[in-house]
């Protein structure tokens, strides 16, 4: 049996745009204590893909940073987080594909400040541009199926739902949407935002998501090394019971012992 | 002396290339992961030796940084 898990977890990839994933957990890379946290967080937690952002450099002088570090180890997604226009958004996706040889962007386009939530009429309009332009676009987006299909129309590689509002750690607020996004996406579906531990990684999956997004679940952890191998865990056990498929529920208990033979009577 | 707005601060720099702007500003131009865009447009890393900048010119030089 644990020979068959194995097996199942190893092959059991995903793809976007043609390119095959076995690890269906992507982590952010802000926030860590330091950067060696960072570093044995990304080997425990599995991941092959990590966030960045993209930024100014500071003109007083250029220092090395974790991008120096992280480049040899895995696959770098730029984002375009803190972007409220699309033509900032589409600018700093040209400058994140000019400066890490990548056509694949998060997008990330935020209508408010507060609670940063996706624009969602700024975000169509800029993804479809840059899918325009060549880029594999995945778009941080609202937790609706309409937006979802719209992103996926226009040609995103992905849609990148949200959980729940980005580093609240309230897990998945409207589970009934997530698994109605995944039951109709043409495109994989990955959980962003909200994830506070490892429960809700394993719900994500097991809705349906095709993987989950952390960063401050796992940044701003007690133990971050220990909560990236917490989801790493999490996610292949949710994906796990996703193939297994849940039982029913039912408002009733339903005795699981046989009803024959019982002593006494 | 040229008047340019880099990475959103306006400046007068005795500067005729993106090139000679790095340099005048302490930052290796064969440093990895650097970009640069002159009035929203990128401008290729071959290119900036070249790209000459006028007057009144946006520059952004970006890199990337740690992110979620």
């Amino acid at each position: 049996m644990q020979h068959l898990e194995d097996t199942e977890t190893m092959t059991d990839t995903f793809s976007i745009a043609g390119t095959k994933l076995s690890s269906r957990l992507i982590l952010g890379s802000a926030g860590y204590p330091n950067q060696q946290v960072m570093l044995d967080c990304l080997e425990a937690s599995g991941a092959e893909l990590v966030t960045v952002s993209i930024r100014r450099i500071s003109l007083e002088g250029y220092a090395e940073s974790l991008v120096d570090v992280l480049g040899g180890r895995c696959r770098l997604l730029p984002n375009t987080s803190g972007c409220v226009t699309a033509r900032d958004a589409i600018l700093t996706a040209e400058l994140a594909r000019e400066a890490l040889d990548t056509n694949w962007v998060k997008l990330e386009l935020i209508g408010d400040r507060e609670t940063l939530y996706p624009d969602v009429e700024q975000l169509v309009h800029a993804a479809d541009e840059l899918v325009r332009k060549g880029f594999v676009v995945l778009p941080y987006c609202n937790e609706d199926p309409v937006s979802c299909q719209k992103l996926a129309d226009v040609g995103c590689a992905a849609v990148m739902p949200l959980g729940s509002l980005i580093g609240s750690g309230m897990g998945i607020a409207n589970p009934a949407a997530i698994e109605l996004i995944c039951s109709r996406s043409p495109v994989p579906v990955v959980l962003d935002a909200g994830v506070g531990t490892a429960s809700d990684a394993v719900l994500a999956l097991e809705l349906g998501c095709d993987a989950v997004m952390v960063n401050t679940a796992i940044a701003k952890s007690h133990d971050p090394r220990r909560m990236a191998a917490a989801m790493k865990a999490a996610v292949e056990a949710g994906r796990l019971a996703r193939l297994a498929g849940r039982i029913p529920k039912r408002s009733f208990a339903e005795p699981s012992s046989p009803q024959l033979g019982l002593v006494g009577s | 002396m040229t008047r340019l707005k880099v990475n959103g601060v306006e400046e007068e720099i005795a500067v005729s290339t993106i090139a000679e702007l790095l340099a005048a500003r302490g930052v290796d131009p064969a440093a990895r992961f650097l970009a640069v865009a002159v009035n929203g447009t990128v401008v290729r890393r071959a290119e900036w030796p070249n790209q000459t900048l006028a007057a009144g010119d946006a520059v952004e030089i970006v890199r990337p940084l740690s992110g979620g």
